[in-house]
């Protein structure tokens, strides 16, 4: 009796071995699926047109996402100059006063602004600021700099837990006063931590389209005003994949591949940056 | 090492930014190849349109072609289907709306002084997405409409068959695809169908958003929408304009006219239908809610080689430019300007697109409508062209 | 909220009195000061950020409000052109969809999770997981691209067939094939959410302490008998990951609405046909709305899911507090 309750627990115990490694296999087939397609589509789409070239119209030959790409950067830029300032003091708040009350419920608020949806956040900031001056950049820039400020302030109180007290006990012990110690002892000596953080959560916001959709919309121009919208790569990538057109679509693939070739470019280097930190 | 990792990072920086730089050189040097300069005393102006999808290729290489020449204008067009367009017009959120279906008289009351131009004719073809089946499939009015009306459930069916001796037609159920938005090109191809099928008539009618029957359809928005939607599903059936079916290489239906042939769309076709259609066409700011090619053509035993389901695609416009909010003068200039630019040296960029160019005789009758348009009591075009 | 110990940050500290004395000292304290309350105001932007979302959202849905009231959640009928709105079948949908996403990303994440702490040596976990970290990052319109051209078609030809023929006696499998449709879009959701789900899993599975499982294993416990005394201990943290994942799973927008259809109806007649949700109906229709009615109904739509996201996403919080508690906060999430 006890050798069939025996053989039985080998079993299971050899089954979950393999469901394990299944599980395994079965999370990472869809990966290398959407890099080789991507790869495999997008590069027959690249050529020099493709990076100087605007939008073309529908059915055309020849275009490309040159627009897009500086509308992409163009927000990129001025959503970073909101969010990463802000990012980075609340990081710096809630590693040096981690202790208070208040410090709770920021974290708290800042794990449920992470955990938003990222159309939502275009939503508010469509009630906050396109409703005043339109769809633009500025709307954009200021839903993405949103989602950038979590991922920002995470990083940067991590970054700044990671600096030994001893440095900080040092700078003290000399003189200076808490708050130039924390700016330019502890900041300082974490910065770049900070730095793999803010490159981390530019990486994210070049891929996020819905909140871009609901604040700007499509552009088919060069940038023209912070008032007006730009072309956002991410959001094209879905303006052409739902259309028929194969010129469209063949540049839908080839954003894609720029889109990731870029994003999973930045969290690899930033990923060996940090291995080489730890101790 | 702390020396050197700046280095590289500043290095990597400098790098970076002389790429940046080198491209968007060459982005616009590319962009100026393209643009020649006229007087830089030009404003800048943003012109927003709304409307069909149907006209959408011909509208968007327009104001990629207009820009050219014009670089100060920019036209901004968003295709969100007829009854968008309609609404935005009534509502008076666009400076321009596009339509296939021209506004219904109650329309008319809530949007008094509309203008109708008709900017293009094109026409509403049948696609379908059969693996093996050649192109060209021959439909009657009446198959289409059973078709439609999930009375035809199968590509075998007699019916179908009986229309294409020697064809091999799977076994497989027929997908039916029509818009899910509020649609001018719904609004033709009902009009087609009400036309020859009395049953289509009495149980859906005539629309730009009607209650599709088959049971087991799909719905997408915009002609876009439709096309994609045809490519990706085997065995399905759709309609959309011609442009569409062109561009995406999608196999067009041959309809049988009232003659008895079986037509293809074609330039030619479809202009053999506006010539038989010879309507009575009302003035620009009268309405034009009776206008309709199709029921012109599609009982018309002497129209031979004409393509039954064509139609015009208006622009409509108020006729008062200033009752649109945030309207100035320099704008209105510009919508008229590019809107006469349109009907006619736009308008030999229609058959590359497979629409087909507005006959003279409408051409004239645009160019006095567009001279009707005024901005605060002045009319915007003086003396014959502006 | 457990430190890593640096207990110095938390010392007024005092610097030497100088031969100034007073004076300097005041300065300092000031300096101190004004960074604290500097750094706490820009610090509480958050939740004046949370709270202007849901007021804004609030004045946005207003005339959907006024004219629906709580009925909009329970309104079945979605007419633009009638003006007239209601979201449950979003609900629905976004509830299904999430589910069917839960139902396959958990188990698919526990598995990796276990791989990557339990059963791969170090060398070995450190690269896959660097993969898995990688499926995290990629953006969900290219998921949604993907869905388009390779799942949909994938899923269309070989997969749903299958399943058809022999389980289509069941209401859930009986309808048409079109390669789009609820399942669809809940197999690309549990795609796109199992990477997170993963990661806090085996992160959980790392830090739990070491002891329970040798004590199993001491007691001659097979290596997934001591894995499995180690669950109940990780039992809640594997809830909130869960709930995470939901949370994620409501919220995607574009690639949800790429491949799910995009047609408004209570229920679908399988689970191959096309339905909606709430992000996915802001996607599509938000920026061709024109009439006011509609956008503030779109609105209303945003603020429902805004609100039933910060309800998951606190009942998470609590789960995770109630587990630190628990445990005598050894674990930082």
């Amino acid at each position: 009796m006890t050798e069939l309750r025996e053989w039985f627990r080998r079993l299971k115990d050899k089954l979950v071995h393999i469901l394990v490694y299944l599980a395994l296999i079965a999370a990472l087939t869809p990966l290398f699926s959407v890099l080789w397609e991507v790869f495999r589509r997008g590069i027959s789409a690249i050529n020099l047109d493709f990076f100087v070239k605007p939008t073309p119209a529908v059915g055309e030959v020849g275009g490309g996402v040159a627009n897009a790409i500086q509308g992409t950067l163009i927000t990129i830029g001025l959503a970073s100059l909101i969010g990463v300032p802000i990012g980075i003091i609340t990081g710096m708040f809630l590693s040096e006063y981690s202790e208070t009350r208040l410090s709770s419920f920021v974290r708290l608020f800042n794990e449920l602004l992470n955990g938003m949806p990222s159309i939502v956040i275009g939503l508010f900031a469509y009630a906050l600021i396109a409703t005043k001056i339109g769809f633009s950049v500025t709307a954009a820039s200021f839903a993405l700099a949103l989602i950038m400020i979590p991922i920002v302030s995470r990083a940067t109180e991590e970054a700044l837990k990671l600096v030994p007290a001893t440095i900080r006990e040092a700078a003290l012990a000399l003189g200076m006063p808490r708050w130039k110690t924390a700016i330019f002892v502890a900041l300082r000596g974490a910065r770049k931590a900070v730095a793999t953080g803010v490159l981390l959560a530019m990486a994210r916001i070049a891929g996020e389209s819905a909140p871009v959709l609901v604040t700007m919309g499509y552009w088919k121009w060069w940038f023209t005003g912070f008032d007006r919208p730009v072309a956002y790569l991410a959001l094209n990538i879905f303006l052409f994949a739902k259309s028929p057109f194969e010129n469209w679509i063949a540049l839908a693939w080839g954003s894609a591949l720029i889109l990731v070739v870029i994003i999973l470019g930045i969290n690899v280097i930033v990923r060996l940056l940090m291995r080489e930190k730890s101790l | 090492m702390k020396k050197s990792t700046t280095l590289t990072a500043a290095l990597l920086a400098v790098i970076v930014l002389v790429g940046v730089a080198t491209w968007q050189l060459l982005a616009l040097q590319t962009a100026g190849q393209e643009t020649s300069r006229p007087p830089q005393s030009a404003k800048e102006v943003s012109i927003n349109g709304a409307g069909a999808t149907f006209p959408f290729p011909l509208i968007d290489k327009w104001s990629s072609e207009y820009h050219k020449t014009h670089p100060n204008v920019k036209i901004n067009y968003q295709p969100i289907g007829s009854g968008g367009g309609q609404r935005a017009h009534i509502e008076r959120t666009v400076h321009f709306a596009a339509s296939d279906a021209p506004l219904s008289e109650e329309q008319l009351q809530k949007a008094p002084s509309t203008l109708h131009i008709p900017i293009t004719i094109g026409s509403v073809v049948v696609i379908y997405n059969l693996p093996d089946v050649p192109k060209g499939l021959n439909f009657s009015g009446e198959a289409l409409a059973k078709i439609f009306l999930g009375e035809i459930k199968k590509w075998s069916d007699p019916a179908i068959v009986a229309l294409n001796p020697g064809v091999q037609l799977p076994d497989e159920e027929i997908v039916v695809v029509h818009r899910s938005d509020s649609s001018g090109t719904t609004y033709v191809f009902t009009d087609y169908l009400s036309a020859v099928s009395q049953e289509w008539k009495e149980r859906v009618g005539k629309g730009t958003a009607v209650k599709w029957p088959a049971p087991r359809s799909l719905g997408a928005k915009g002609n876009d929408g439709v096309a994609a939607l045809v490519k990706q599903t085997p065995y399905s059936i759709g309609y959309v304009e011609f442009t569409y079916a062109m561009k995406t290489g999608l196999p067009c239906g041959k309809v049988m006219n009232a003659a008895g042939e079986y037509v293809e769309p074609s330039i030619e076709s479809v202009k053999k239908a506006v010539e038989y259609a010879a309507i009575e066409l009302p003035r620009g700011d009268e309405s034009w809610s009776k206008v309709s090619i199709v029921q012109s053509v599609v009982h018309n035993a002497q129209a031979k080689g004409a393509y039954p389901i064509t139609s015009f695609s208006y622009v409509i416009v108020y006729k008062e430019l200033s009752v649109l909010p945030g309207m100035d003068k320099a704008t209105a200039e510009a919508l008229v300007h590019f809107l006469w630019w349109c009907v006619h040296d736009g308008q030999k960029y229609a058959a590359e697109l497979y629409y087909v160019p507005l006959p003279s005789n409408v051409v004239r009758l645009n160019e006095d409508t567009l001279r009707m348009i005024t901005f605060n009591g002045q009319r915007v075009l003086g003396g014959l062209r502006g | 909220m457990a430190d890593s110990g640096r207990a110095s940050q938390n010392h007024t500290f005092f610097p030497k009195a100088s031969s100034n004395g007073k004076g300097k000292l005041k300065v300092f304290l000031i300096g101190d000061k004004a960074f604290k309350v500097f750094t706490a105001v820009v610090a509480s932007s958050t939740f004046l950020i949370i709270g202007l979302m849901v007021y804004y959202l609030y004045l946005g849905s207003w005339p959907s409000i006024e004219k629906f009231g709580m009925g909009f959640a329970v309104g079945i009928e979605w007419n633009p052109v009638k003006g007239v709105f209601g979201a449950l079948p979003l609900i629905l949908g976004t509830l299904v969809t999430s589910a069917i996403a839960l139902l396959i990303a958990l188990p698919v994440s526990l598995g990796v999770a276990l791989a990557l702490s339990e059963y791969m040596p170090k060398k070995l976990s450190d690269i896959f997981s660097f993969f898995v970290e990688l499926l995290a990052a990629v953006p969900s319109v290219v998921y949604g691209l993907w869905g388009i051209y390779v799942l949909i078609p994938f899923l269309r030809e070989a997969i749903y067939p299958s399943i058809k023929s022999s389980l289509g006696f069941l209401p859930f499998f009986s309808g048409p094939i079109y390669g789009g449709g609820v399942l669809t879009a809940g197999l690309l959701l549990a795609i796109m959410i199992t990477p997170i789900m993963s990661a806090i899993m085996r992160d959980l599975f790392i830090l739990t302490p070491s002891a329970l499982k040798e004590a199993a294993i001491a007691l001659g416990a097979t290596k997934w008998e001591a894995i499995r005394t180690m669950m109940s201990y990780a039992r809640s943290g594997i809830i909130a990951a869960t709930i995470l994942g939901l949370g994620r799973a409501m919220g995607e927008a574009m690639a949800v609405t790429m491949v799910i259809g995009n047609r408004f109806q209570l229920l679908p007649s399988s689970l191959f046909d096309a339905w909606y949700t709430m992000a996915a109906i802001l996607a599509n229709e938000f920026i061709e709305a024109i009439d006011h009615l509609h956008i503030s109904a779109l609105i209303n739509v945003g603020l429902l899911l805004l609100v039933i996201n910060l309800v998951v996403l606190i009942c998470a919080r609590l789960v995770i507090w109630r587990h630190l508690k628990a445990v005598g906060g050894i674990m930082r999430e």
